[in-house]
Order: structure tokens, then sequence, then C-alpha cells
């Protein structure tokens, strides 16, 4: 029974390693054995999924306002716009300026070169902090902190888009994305908001996004393999990826008032901390499962999992121990991308439900066919560290 | 029986707890004493060394365990010690709370301590630097490190220390995530999610790299000669911010939970209101309108008028910018009134404690109205002639304050505004 308060998806922005936007994303990833867009060499011994060749004018008009931003601001503010313009807002003065924003992010590129020069330096100064002073004062690009800053990237959507409503973002890797869809999606039940921007990026490619990871052995290393398949191999198993997911979050009623095409109503969003240490996990991800309410019948799972072993293996487990859910790990085409994972995981499942088919299989090893119109979809992210999130996607 | 929901027919939030930490002290009575008494907690730097820096003082934390540790450290202690004062004035269990954590907290990234000792750990390959952090970082045993680099650490330590509910969320809205951490709290309530919530704004991240990123964007106070004179809000000659480290948590809960265990009413978290900036990264619209629709947003959210606001504790960051700003949107909003108004800046004091200023500044406001004792503005002795403000200029002022309209603004466009009141109609 749909209800005029439901929250329904009216735009999809996508940017990954396979291209941008939902209709090429949905005519790669519905392709058969589709091969991972890979990166082997720069970062070695580490792959990741790279950005694909992006003409950021098309969504950030203003030189000005790219030369204000590195590539995670602009690729974020570029997928903020491909959701804008999906959901017929772009532009629209009305809708843009009392739209609400919640943006999940981490924090933006350091300077590589002033970095690596001091460090060179401290091999033989023993006053490293004063060192510190002499060259942050002098080799730092002023206006760098603001491309750094975590909620610049919502500072420059409302720039570039006039999207200002409100703005706020939230930090802390996939948990961010998870409760940005979650609040948003319960604003907008409860009538606090009408129609909603919401969304990460990540951009891999530079040492300090990889050094994050690393710092806890998180990164898997040695010959690409499947996201399911990477238990027992060199290093942690996560392999990442750039990208950036945004979606724009409406009200039901909101939605058909302007007489817009709907993808797919998003349905229970669920979210947790385990105490891993103390090995809540599996307890925590059969939780949320049994939260998620999920339906009757055969189920596809759009799973954020990103390869690192305790929790994909835990999260294996429960979807395997369910033999009605069919999972596609997606991360094994796109790389994991942090903040945005969870935005892409509903997106992707808002596709299929809208397509009326299902993705074939994208690990043939590990994943199981679905035949058949997925009425729902699932998506999860089960954080590499900490964290836990899904959401049921519901045709519209 | 009170009348348990608002003008809204939401359910009305209540504070049962607050916990304060600024470079004035710990806890609230130390801080309000000092608060009250016009003293001010900038003081040269001497965590790091000053060589080359332009701006040489600062509100730092200098006093607590964690203080020469780095900034996550920081930030983990000044949320931990002002939510335990919070929670435990609530008189609720400090290790299980029992409801959701919304923490304002700076974004984290590697300290260079640690760079620099990652760096030098292993010189022996020809690699670039990149490679060699990498190369370390991987055979590190311990996760201390690497959790000083994720965005969701603290708040997941404090949810174990506390005991929070479920996923904790944390926010940055720059230098008005406190308040947002507040907001966030409320709106949770008002959804009937859940009774209670603990926000908690805390900052710890006034290292050198912070300080000179400011300061490149002259966004810094550079009167070093007179610490406790530098920050001077709405004075002619005030000529930027002094960063500073602090933490404010509240104890949000419906005032029915709250009446219903027999908690201590300490005040009313009575609307919230935000409006986002396009025009600048750093800089306001010139006629202030995303400010001023975020006040009148936050009057219409509380049900007030703008003749029932008693007090405004500003946002009154001391730099050029933010003070003409600031002034423009309170005298387009409250019109004439605004020059009898009391208006006055806790940052004359404590200075600008970023993430945490929206909520150590909901906590002194909350403060104000229960003492009845409005804290100054400090180092006012040369009135900008284009702001005429009641400043509450250099000395504590006794006053009756039903109800605080508190202002938050940051960089990326950020406007904030909290109302408070002391009776729950």
């Amino acid at each position: 029974m749909s209800s005029p308060r439901d929250v329904v998806i009216t735009g999809i922005g996508l940017v990954s390693s396979l291209g941008e936007g939902p209709d090429a994303h949905w005519q790669k990833l519905a392709q058969p054995g589709l091969q991972p867009v890979l990166e082997a060499a720069r970062f070695a011994p580490y792959t990741v999924h790279p950005l694909p060749e992006i003409d950021w004018n098309l969504q950030i008009a203003k030189r000005g306002d790219q030369r204000q931003m590195e590539t995670w601001q602009r690729l974020g503010t570029y997928a903020a716009g491909l959701a804008l313009d999906d959901a017929g807002i772009k532009g629209n003065d009305e809708l843009c300026t009392t739209m609400d924003m919640v943006v999940a992010a981490g924090g933006g590129e350091r300077d590589e070169a002033v970095d690596a020069a001091i460090l060179a330096a401290s091999e033989s100064r023993n006053d490293r902090d004063v060192l510190l002073n002499e060259k942050l004062t002098t080799e730092l690009r002023p206006t760098l902190f603001l491309a750094q800053l975590s909620n610049l990237l919502a500072g420059n959507i409302s720039i570039v888009h006039k999207v200002t409503g409100s703005s706020r973002t939230f930090m802390g890797e996939e948990g961010a994305g998870v409760a940005a869809v979650e609040t948003a999606a319960a604003r907008i039940r409860s009538g606090q908001s009408t129609h909603i921007l919401v969304g990460g990026a990540f951009q891999t490619e530079h040492s300090d996004m990889l050094l994050g990871y690393e710092l806890a052995g998180y990164l898997h290393r040695g010959p690409w393999k499947p996201v399911w398949q990477r238990q027992g191999a060199e290093g942690g198993g996560v392999v990442t990826g750039s990208g950036g997911a945004f979606l724009v979050l409406e009200q039901r009623e909101h939605a058909t008032s302007r007489g817009r095409k709907i993808y797919a109503e998003l349905g229970p969003v669920v979210s947790g901390r385990a105490r891993r240490p103390r090995g809540e996990l599996d307890a925590e991800i059969a939780a949320l499962l049994k939260q998620a309410a999920l339906p009757n019948g055969k189920l596809l799972a759009l799973s954020g999992a990103s390869g690192a072993h305790a929790a994909t293996s835990a999260e294996k487990a429960a979807l395997d121990a369910n033999p009605a859910i069919a999972a596609r790990g997606f991360s094994t085409l796109t790389g994991h991308m942090k903040e945005a994972q969870f935005p892409f995981a509903v997106a992707l499942a808002a596709l299929a439900v809208d397509r009326k088919a299902a993705y074939p299989v994208f690990d043939a090893a590990a994943e199981t066919p679905f035949e058949g119109i997925p009425g729902a979809a699932l998506a999860t992210a089960i954080g590499y560290h900490q964290f836990e999130g899904m959401a049921l996607i519901n045709a519209a | 029986m009170a009348n348990l929901n608002d003008h809204m027919g939401r359910p009305i939030v209540a504070v049962t707890g607050i916990g304060v930490v600024t470079s004035l002290g710990v806890g609230k009575s130390d801080n309000w004493a000092a608060l009250t008494s016009g003293k001010s907690g900038i003081h040269p730097i001497t965590r790091f060394p000053i060589d080359q820096l332009n701006t040489r003082i600062s509100g730092m934390v200098d006093f607590l365990p964690s203080s020469s540790k780095g900034a996550s450290p920081l930030t983990y202690e000044l949320a931990e010690l002002a939510g335990f004062e919070a929670v435990t004035e609530a008189g609720l269990d400090s290790r299980d709370f029992g409801g959701p954590l919304f923490l304002a907290s700076p974004p984290v990234e590697l300290d260079w301590a640690e760079r620099f000792s990652l760096y030098n750990s292993d010189k022996d390959k020809d690699d670039t630097a990149a490679e060699r952090l990498l190369r370390v970082a991987r055979s590190l045993k311990e996760l201390d490190i690497f959790e000083t680099t994720q965005f969701g650490s603290i708040a997941d330590r404090l949810a174990d220390r506390l005991g929070t509910r479920g996923l904790p969320i944390t926010l940055s809205t720059a230098c008005a995530s406190g308040a947002t951490a507040i907001q966030l709290g409320v709106e949770a309530i008002r959804r009937g999610e859940c009774d209670r919530a603990l926000s908690i704004g805390a900052d710890g991240s006034a290292t050198a790299e912070a300080l000179i990123r400011f300061s490149l964007l002259s966004a810094l106070s550079t009167h070093n000669d007179i610490p406790e004179k530098a920050s001077k809000p709405f004075s002619k000659e005030r000529d930027g911010f002094v960063l500073a480290e602090g933490s404010g948590a509240l104890v949000l809960e419906s005032l029915e939970a709250a009446l219903a265990r027999g908690a201590t009413v300490l005040g009313i978290l009575r609307g919230c209101g935000e409006k986002a900036d396009d025009f600048h990264r750093t800089r306001s619209k010139p006629d202030a309108s995303p400010a001023i629709a975020a006040v009148r947003a936050v009057l219409a959210d509380a049900g007030l008028s703008e003749d029932e606001i008693d007090y405004v504790n500003a946002h009154g960051t001391s730099t050029p910018e933010n003070d003409k700003m600031e002034h423009l949107s309170l005298s387009t909003v409250f019109g004439e009134r605004i020059g009898s108004m009391p208006v006055s800046s806790n940052k004359s004091m404590i200075g600008h404690t970023l993430s945490a200023a929206g909520a150590v500044e909901a906590a002194f406001s909350l403060m104000t109205m229960r003492e009845s004792v409005i804290p100054p503005t400090i180092n006012y002795d040369n009135p900008d002639p284009a702001i005429v403000l009641d400043v509450v200029p250099n000395k504590k002022r006794n006053a009756e304050v039903r109800t605080v309209l508190s202002n938050s603004f940051g960089f990326g466009g950020q406007n904030t505004c909290l109302v408070m009141a002391r009776e729950p109609v």
C-alpha cells in the first residue's frame, strides 16, 4: 500500500570506473561476464578502480568553481548534479532553495608534494615541529584547506547547484552513508522535509586515501580477485574504487504532484553498531536482516561488501544462510567507495527494481542467478572496520 | 499537567544535563565562574613551536592528559568529559545512556607526529614518501594510529564508553557543527525515534597545521602581545578569530520522559533553524539573506515572534566579516529593537572552539537563563560604529532571561540557529 509520505527515489547520479549516470551503469552491469576496469600499476602493490574520463564542465560550469576544488569535491559535486538533473530539479530555483541535503564525507586530498618534501627534510632534522612551521607557512596553497574540509563538498554543491534548504555533512566511512540515507528518509517520512539530496563521493587515487585503510592492513595486494574471493589472499581484502553516488529522495506526494518518474520506493533503512571486538557482528547482521522486513520469496541483494576479510565473510555467511537471497557484490566491478558505498548500493537496487530485471552474477563462482522480476531489492553496507546498515528498496 | 507538545504538536524537548570544557576549565562551575567574571582563556601557544607563525596565541585546552597527544585523542577526551558531566547531571547511568549519540567533531587526519614516526622508522628502501608510509603502515600491529584516521572512531569509542544506542552520527557543518548536533537530537526526539539523545560538540584539533591553514586564509587574529585582549567581537579593531578548543554536551529528552522520571529540567530546546548560503566558500552573501533566513526559520520553528527573544548568544567570532554580517542579519530581523537587546559573544573569552562552538555556546545560553546572568563581551573598548549593539560590554549583567537565540555560522555556507527557553511554555 503506497502512502503520500512514502520516501521515493526520483533522481540518481552515479560515477564509477564503469562510467557515469544510471543508464550507463545499467547497461554495463546488465552484461553477463563484465570485466572490471582496473589500474594495477599506479599504486602497486594495490589495485584500484580508477575514475572514468569526466568532462567536469557538464556539471560544474564555472572554471573558477572547478579550480577551488580537488578531485574529490569535483566528483561529488558532479555526481550530485547528475542526480539533480535526473530528478528534474537542477536549475529549478524554487525546488533547489527548499531542498535539504545530507552529504556523507571523508576528507579531501592533501598536497602530496608538500608532504613528501617535509618528510624528506625530516630525515636530517630533529626540530621537526619547526620544520613543519617553515614548510607549511610557505608551501601550502591557502585555498587547499577548503578543498580538504569535509563539509565543503556540501558547500560546493550549494554554490554550484544552488541547493540551499539545509546542508549537513555526516562523517564516518560507510556508516556516514548509511546514516545520511537513514536520516534523510526519516525526515521525509515525518514531514520534516519534502525532497532531499543525499549521497557521497570517494576519490581513491591519492596515497592518503589508501593509507586510511592500510594503517590497519585492510588493502588487498597482489593479483585482483572478485570481492568474495579474497579470503586468504595477500593483504586485507579491500580493493578501492573512485566514484560517487547521489540520490534525490522525495515524499511520494511531492514527486507525483510534479509528475516525476519514480524509480523505486525506499523502504526501511536500518543501521547498527556491532561491538566487533566482542564478536557481535554476526548477530548484528542477522538482526538488521530481520529489521529490514524482507519480503517472502526470492530477493536480490546489492551488497556493498568491501572485501575486508572479517566483515565480508560475516556478511557472506549471513546472506548465504538465507537461500532466498541472491547477492551481488558490486565492489567486484566498482571497488569500495567508502562513504559513497551505501548510497551506491541503494542506487543499484533502485535501478534493478525500476528496470524489472536483476543483474547477472558479478562473480559466477560465488553468486547465484536470479530469474524473474525483482519486486524489491536489498542494499547493504557492512563497514570494513565498523558500522553496519541496510535498506529495502521496493517497486515504485 | 504541563503541556507536553509544542505549537506544532511535536514533543517538547527538554535539556536535563549539560557538560562543558573550554580553555577556562573543566565543567560548568569553573567555566561559569570565569565567564561571568570576564576572564579570558586565551594564552600564548606552548603546544608547538611558534617559529614563523603570525598568530602565536590560542584558546587551546592544555591541561588534559591528551592535550599533547594529537587531535583525535584530545577531541575524544574533551567529548568524553563533557558527555560524562551532562549524563551524570541528568541522573542517568553514565555507562548506559540508552539513547542515540550525535557528535560534532573536526575532520580527522593522520597527525604529523605519526607521519614523521612512520616515515622515519624505515629509511632503508629507495622509494617515495607515499610508498614508504604505505609499506610501514601495513606492518603495524596495533590499531591506535589507524583509529585516529577513521572519521567514525571517536563516536564509536564514546558509544562504548557512555552506552549510547545504535549507529552514532558524527557530523561536520564547520563552525556550526555543535548546533547541528543539537538539532539532530531535537529532530530525532520530535520524530519519536527516541525519548532521549546525547548531543556533543568537541574540538581538540588546534594543531600547527590547523592554525597555519586558518592563518593562510587570513581568518585569525594576530594581536599576539596581550593574548587575553585578542578576541574582541564587534570592536572596531577586531582582526580575526582566536583558534580554540573545547566541548559542550547536552542531554536532550522529551519533556514527557524527563518529567516521568522526575528529572530536573534545565531548559527547553525550543527550536532549530538553518539555511545554506550559495555565495562563496568562506564569505557570506553580502545581503546576509541566508543568515536572516536561518534566524527567521528558528523563530518559526520555536513558535516565537521577534519580540519574544530576550537575549542573543552571538556567533560573534571577532572576524571583520562575521560580526558585520551577523549584525546585519540581527538588525534586519529584530529591527530597531536590536539596539536595546543584549547580544554577547562568549568567544571574546574562550575564542572560537570551531566544531564545538555551537554546543559550548548552547550550554552557556542555558546557564544564562538559569542563573539570570548574562556573560559579557569582553575587550569591547572601541566599538565598531557601524555595529550598534548592546553587547553587554566588559561586565556581566544580571537579567531575567526567558529565551535565547544562539547563532552558529560556518565556512561552506552553514547557518544554524537554536532557540532555547527557560520554561516549557
